[in-house]
């Protein structure tokens, strides 16, 4: 199969067969960061700028090092340092970009679509990293391959998302990518932390934790913004730790090999107990990491034409 | 100039008439209307008689009146200019207009008012009508001289844009603008409610990761208003209705016997909020577009005479507004050269009849503003709009007078459009 798209802008546009393809091209590149020498020569003299208008460490990070195993040249700008600061819009910011010749050009940023004004925009291939609380493609692919490794299958399993639904682009590429791909996904969150209508997305949706963790296969736990506090989201840290923390004694609900997963940072104590997070036999955060950095590789490849 | 302008179809719902006649501007006035004219000022003076068109197969209205523009001068002239505004207006067929105050200064003093209706009449293409602001720099906080104001030309009050929060101003605004005839006009959104919302709160918001702005927003304020016009036994013009919510606390209030009016936009009776998918700025404006639900609220709305007036609410923007991130996008939709034809697609779908439409676009926003306009009455002003109903065109924003490009209608197919606009008795855009 040749894969189509010009650009990765979210799990909504993706086919079934789509994600199978970048998931087993990321399985082949798995292989590649346990070797002694991590580099092939695959993206050699192809260049990659990482546009970066949000704090980020791990996903530039890992598209960093996606890029560079695959000989890429790599580029990162960051909001700080660029041009940005001067007022220089997004779409001139694209137009001089463009006009350096790159083969892709990874964007994140704090407002929903902006790369979807990049990538009309420019002739490039354009990757969301994350926009606003739209989506955020790459993690949702590494976390269908985390589950897919660890589960043998993605279909038939029953996925928690639990916290802060409303401003998370994790859940919204997760609930579209793992439904496709024959989940079924439950949210949980206080009702000031779920948005209108999610339901419509095919999803159940819970305001107690423990209504969605029954049963569940994977349990996915969201990073709780400690600024939202200010919006009256949510009374305070204390209160929420309190009843929508993952620990010891709710984790039980779930089934007795249930997988835990964060897309990252952790607030240890506050969405997710120490003791979980640590647990070697459940938790999975790390692999998540580790995976990321193989299903960045596989994007890359597929979209400066590798599957050709 | 004299004008004899025959073979068309004459609706005026002021005087109930809809039907084949002649009518006779003479001296900037309508001095006749009836079906044999022609011949008898052909017998008579016929030397008198400058011109005649022969508008056969097209209808006469008379003059439409768009109740809520933004002209953006003065201080934002690169979105638009009021002689700019004024010639968007005439080629969409309004002979008037009412402009709002959020202009930089804003229009909440005389002279304000004062430069505004100086540079209308410079242009001398549509009437402009003044609306000046409820509270000074529409902060909400303290009355404008309304008085002076009133004085100066403006025809309404209102803060729009900046909805007035304080219910207890709004309350001395309804009052003290009712004494002098002067009907205020609310944006209704309660900013708590809606606060740093950008698009309808519901599915596509929560798929599109952006942060909604609620129908209550609007309909907390459309019936705190309609409480206020109540117990103070006032009148409120309500703005930009947007939500099925909102047609049904007018309507109930209607019922009741308040003095209540309301208009909308063609947007909210056209598009929803579905089309915010592609992120295109051009459809981002304020209220939001929504439902599918609400879409068809307002077009019952429409058609039982809940609202009164169908007004654009131009509010034209510079390349810059709308060519960035759409969180930080301008609202607004620049409507008057498109307004017209998506009205008259209300007629098409059996919505609404022609002498209906027409109430809504001229006779009904005159009789709202207290202006001597909205009819073909002998003795009115000769202010007429002649509108070919099966023109076939294609919006192209190049070709728009306005300086706002901010269309979301862009090569959209349209049937019907004005083909004459007659300000004063005098041809002020010639589309044929």
């Amino acid at each position: 199969m040749k894969f189509e798209k010009k650009d990765i802008l979210g799990i909504k546009d993706l086919s079934i067969d789509e994600i199978n393809l970048i998931l087993e091209t990321a399985e082949s590149f798995l292989e590649i960061s346990t070797r002694k020498i991590k580099k092939v020569p695959t993206l050699r003299g192809k260049t990659i700028i990482n546009l970066f208008y949000e704090a980020s460490t791990r996903t530039r990070t890992s598209f960093e090092i996606a890029g560079k195993r695959l000989s890429a040249d790599t580029i990162n700008i960051s909001a700080s340092t660029s041009s940005v600061v001067k007022g220089e819009t997004l779409i001139d910011t694209a137009r001089t970009l463009e006009a350096m010749n790159p083969d892709v050009i990874v964007i994140r940023h704090s407002a929903s679509g902006a790369p979807h004004i990049l990538a009309s925009l420019v002739k490039q291939s354009i990757i969301n990293a994350g926009d606003g609380a739209h989506e955020h493609p790459t993690q949702a692919l590494l976390d269908m391959m985390t589950i897919k490794e660890r589960k043998g299958k993605i279909s038939g399993l029953k996925v928690a998302i639990i916290g802060d639904i409303e401003h998370s682009r994790v859940a919204r590429s997760n609930i579209y990518g793992l439904s496709k791909m024959g989940a079924h996904v439950v949210l949980a969150g206080p009702a000031t932390m779920l948005p209108r209508d999610i339901e419509q997305m095919g999803t159940k949706v819970f305001s107690r934790i423990e209504d969605a963790l029954v049963d569940a296969d994977v349990v996915m736990m969201l990073r709780i913004q400690l600024e939202r506090q200010k919006q009256n989201i949510f009374p305070s840290l204390r209160e929420y730790s309190q009843h929508y923390c993952l620990n010891r004694s709710n984790i039980k609900l779930a089934k007795k090999d249930v997988i835990v997963m964060h897309p990252g940072p952790i607030n240890r104590g506050v969405e997710i107990s120490p003791d979980i997070a640590d647990d070697p036999s459940c938790s999975v955060i790390l692999d998540q990491v580790n995976k990321g950095v193989a299903v960045r590789m596989a994007l890359l490849y597929l979209l400066t034409g590798g599957s050709e | 100039m004299k004008l004899l302008l025959t073979g068309a179809r004459i609706i005026d719902p002021a005087q109930n008439i809809d039907s084949r006649m002649d009518i006779f501007l003479e001296d900037g006035k309508i001095a006749k209307i009836g079906t044999d004219i022609s011949k008898s000022l052909k017998s008579k003076s016929s030397e008198k008689i400058t011109k005649i068109i022969d508008l056969t197969g097209m209808i006469i209205v008379p003059g439409l009146i768009d109740m809520h523009t933004h002209l953006r001068e003065p201080g934002f002239e690169y979105k638009e200019t009021i002689a700019s505004g004024v010639a968007a207006a005439v080629a969409g067929g309004f002979t008037s207009i009412a402009c709002m105050p959020n202009s930089n200064p804003v229009n909440d003093n005389r002279s304000t008012t004062e430069f505004i209706r100086r540079k209308a009449a410079q242009a001398a293409l549509a009437n402009v009508y003044p609306i000046g602001a409820i509270s000074k720099d529409s902060a909400g906080v303290k009355l404008t001289e309304f008085w002076d104001l009133k004085e100066a030309g403006i025809v309404a009050l209102s803060d729009d844009g900046k909805p007035v929060m304080d219910a207890a101003l709004m309350r001395r605004a309804m009052e003290y603008g009712f004494s002098l005839q002067l009907p205020v006009i609310s944006h209704c959104e309660d900013t708590n409610l809606s606060g740093g919302g950008l698009m309808n709160e519901g599915y596509y918001s929560t798929i599109l990761g952006l942060s909604g702005i609620p129908g209550i927003a609007e309909e907390a304020m459309v019936a705190r208003d309609i409480l206020i016009a109540e117990f103070t036994k006032t009148s409120i013009h309500i703005a930009h209705v947007s939500t099925a919510g909102s047609v049904h606390l007018i309507r109930d209030a209607k019922k009741r016997g308040l003095k209540v009016t309301a208009e909308t936009a063609p947007h909210y009776f056209t598009l929803t909020d579905e089309s915010l998918q592609s992120y295109d700025t051009n459809f981002k404006v304020n209220p939001p577009l929504r439902s599918e639900q609400d879409l068809k609220a307002i077009k019952e709305g429409l058609a039982d005479s809940t609202i009164d007036v169908i007004a654009c609410d131009h509010a034209p923007h510079g390349r810059t507004d709308k060519e960035v991130e759409f969180e930080y996008a301008a609202n607004g939709i620049s409507g008057l050269e498109t307004s017209l034809a998506l009205s008259l697609n209300l007629i098409l779908d059996k919505t609404l009849n022609w002498p209906e439409l027409i109430a809504k676009m001229s006779t009904n926003p005159a009789r709202i503003l207290n202006l001597p306009k909205g009819t073909l009455e002998a003795g009115a002003d000769a202010d007429i709009t002649v509108i070919d109903p099966l023109l076939q065109w294609t919006v192209d924003l190049q070709t728009f007078r306005s300086r706002g490009k901010n269309s979301p209608f862009n090569g959209r197919r349209m049937q019907g459009k004005a083909v004459l606009t007659i300000v004063g008795g005098e041809i002020k855009y010639d589309g044929r």
